[in-house]
């Protein structure tokens, strides 16, 4: 009998943890990796003729963000790593994969799904305009490939995101016209007590106010966002928000960096059969694990890292650890069953930190009952917020995948990811009913777009 | 050509390579993907198949699918995950399609 298969999907923090402990148990690991160079999106690595310094991408991180690269390139001999490759489905027991045009069905028995997140976004009027783009998609932009979005950018939404993107561009001599964000400053104070878990964060976090500050840049709190304006043709021209004393204000711009903080990419846990339970504190279906990553599914899968839950990246290392040592256990190997709890217990700790995140930078929910019906809800196909609650008068469909089914909502090239969230909300909304009844829309396979020409691996 | 849409703020010493996009050559440097290469010289990617707008890209990481962009045989590339190389020749509009978008 051979050695287990153990396959891990994606190469972030969390991935390369996993890996490093499945190696260091003497088994040879798949990591099937959907970027061309490992390091996941937060830690991601510029090309290899870049010259930037680490200090320069990943700030106060570096040590952290080196540490993994390193971790991985120490690896690169011990796995068997697939880059650029796309899982694409798991079905039957396989891990269904597609690279350029070539494709795989690959049995497991381990399975850790290390996804990572990506932005949560609640739409708003002008969002389809170019210029607009995600957080994280903004941050990717300098970090990667040292541009700028823009000659002058706001950045608006809410989380740590929004302060860390905006502070990084303001460092790399990009122009910041805004910081926008919609939660309020109280907020922060109710959710300190969770924040102090982790007070070197904390920390880190209000310096990084701070120098947004210190240079000038307008950085309001409590903003409610009124619309991007812009040409259909040309792109962004400006943003407006109404401040909380009720008062309009536009801020001049060629560029929107927007994001609600992040959510996890489940759509592979989903099609794993894994069982989702809906999360008060953050309004959205998650996937059910234990403590160690263990998923309610049918075949042994084990979730790690954001794409479980938007822990952050120093968690999604610890849990890459211990979703890997859960399923070793579970493969009958030894685990250091010490190793094991430290680890909970550190994960427990982001958790508590995460939990304070939730709370000093709510997702806007409320926004959703007040978007007007001409504005863009699905960016990918144009349907409005409109369309939907015309589908819910008509159809009576008062659930995502119905209301998705006869008005096209989560139906686009996204499949979803960018709509989905807001799209609960304005039809839980609509409906008059909790937004956990608007259900949540189900993964579908292929998770992204397939080339036509897909054949079967030589 | 429209004006360039992204600000380059570092990495600027690489060596220059050259693409054509809708038949007009530019210039892009070597590691530049396929988005950043046509973002530093042009405002917008392509055309949406939904409205009259333009679209430019929104995620840059494979996830939002919004940059799609086509080679002149119509072979579909992801302009944020694609490198850009010297001699490539790209279209902003899918080679072929005749549908009207309405808006």
């Amino acid at each position: 009998m051979g050695q287990p298969r153990v396959i891990i999907v994606g190469a972030g923090p969390a991935g390369v943890r996993a890996a490093e402990t499945i190696v260091a148990a003497g088994l040879t690991p798949i990591v099937i990796d959907e970027g061309q160079r490992a390091g996941g999106q937060i830690y991601r690595r510029q090309p290899e003729n870049f010259r930037r310094p680490y200090k320069d991408l990943y700030g106060t991180d570096s040590d952290r963000a080196k540490a993994v690269h390193d971790g991985f390139d120490a690896l690169r001999d011990h796995i068997d790593y697939r880059a650029e490759t796309l899982v694409w489905n798991i079905a039957d027991g396989h891990v269904w994969t597609a690279s350029g045009t070539a494709q795989d069905a690959l049995a497991y028995d381990a399975l850790i799904l290390c996804t990572g997140a990506t932005d949560r976004l609640m739409p708003m009027a002008g969002w389809d305009l170019p210029g607009t783009y995600s957080m994280g998609g903004a941050q990717v932009a300098l970090k990667a490939q040292a541009v700028s979005i823009g000659s002058q950018v706001v950045f608006l939404g809410t989380g740590p995101l929004l302060y860390l993107v905006a502070s990084q561009y303001i460092k790399a001599g990009a122009k910041v016209a805004a910081v926008l964000d919609t939660s309020r400053f109280t907020a922060r104070i109710t959710a300190l007590p969770d924040l102090l878990s982790l007070p070197s964060v904390l920390w880190n976090g209000i310096m990084l106010t701070r120098a947004i500050k210190a240079v000038g840049v307008p950085l309001l709190t409590g903003v409610t966002p009124v619309a991007i304006s812009g040409d259909a043709q040309t792109g962004v021209t400006g943003v407006t928000v109404r401040l909380s004393d009720g008062s309009d204000r536009h801020f001049a711009a060629d560029a929107v960096a927007m994001g609600y903080h992040l959510r996890p990419e489940t759509q592979l846990a989903d099609l794993a059969r894994c069982s989702f339970a809906f999360d008060e504190l953050t309004r959205q279906y998650l996937p059910v694990r234990d403590p160690d990553g263990r998923a309610e599914a049918p075949t042994p899968l084990y979730l790690a890292g954001d794409g479980a839950r938007v822990l952050g990246a120093r968690s999604a290392e610890a849990s890459g650890r211990l979703a890997a040592l859960a399923a070793l256990s579970d493969l009958g190997m030894p685990v250091d069953q010490g190793a094991m709890i430290m680890l909970r217990r550190e994960v427990g700790r982001y958790g508590r930190f995460a939990r304070g995140l939730a709370k000093a930078f709510p997702w806007p929910h409320q926004q959703a009952a007040a978007l007007a019906d001409d504005t863009i809800l699905c960016r990918c196909e144009c349907v409005t917020v409109g369309d939907v609650r015309r589908t819910m008068d008509v159809t009576g469909a008062a659930e995502a995948n119905r209301a998705k089914a006869f008005s096209r909502v989560g139906m686009g090239r996204c499949q979803g990811r960018y709509c989905g969230h807001a799209a609960a909300e304005v039809i839980a909304a609509h409906g008059d009913f909790p937004v956990a009844d608007a259900g949540r829309l189900r993964g579908q396979a292929p998770v992204k777009p397939l080339p036509i020409a897909i054949g079967e691996a030589e | 050509m429209s004006q360039a849409r992204f600000v380059r703020l570092a990495e600027k010493d690489r060596p220059a390579i050259h693409l054509t996009i809708d038949g007009i050559r530019v210039r892009a440097m070597q590691g530049d993907t396929l988005m950043i290469a046509m973002l530093t010289t042009g405002g917008t990617l392509r055309q949406s198949e939904f409205t009259d707008g333009k679209r430019a890209g929104f995620c840059l990481m494979g996830a939002c699918q919004d940059c799609w962009v086509w080679t002149e045989s119509g072979h579909r590339l992801r302009a944020c995950s694609t490198l850009a190389e010297d001699g490539m020749s790209v279209t902003t509009s899918q080679p072929g399609a005749s549908w009207a978008n309405h808006g």
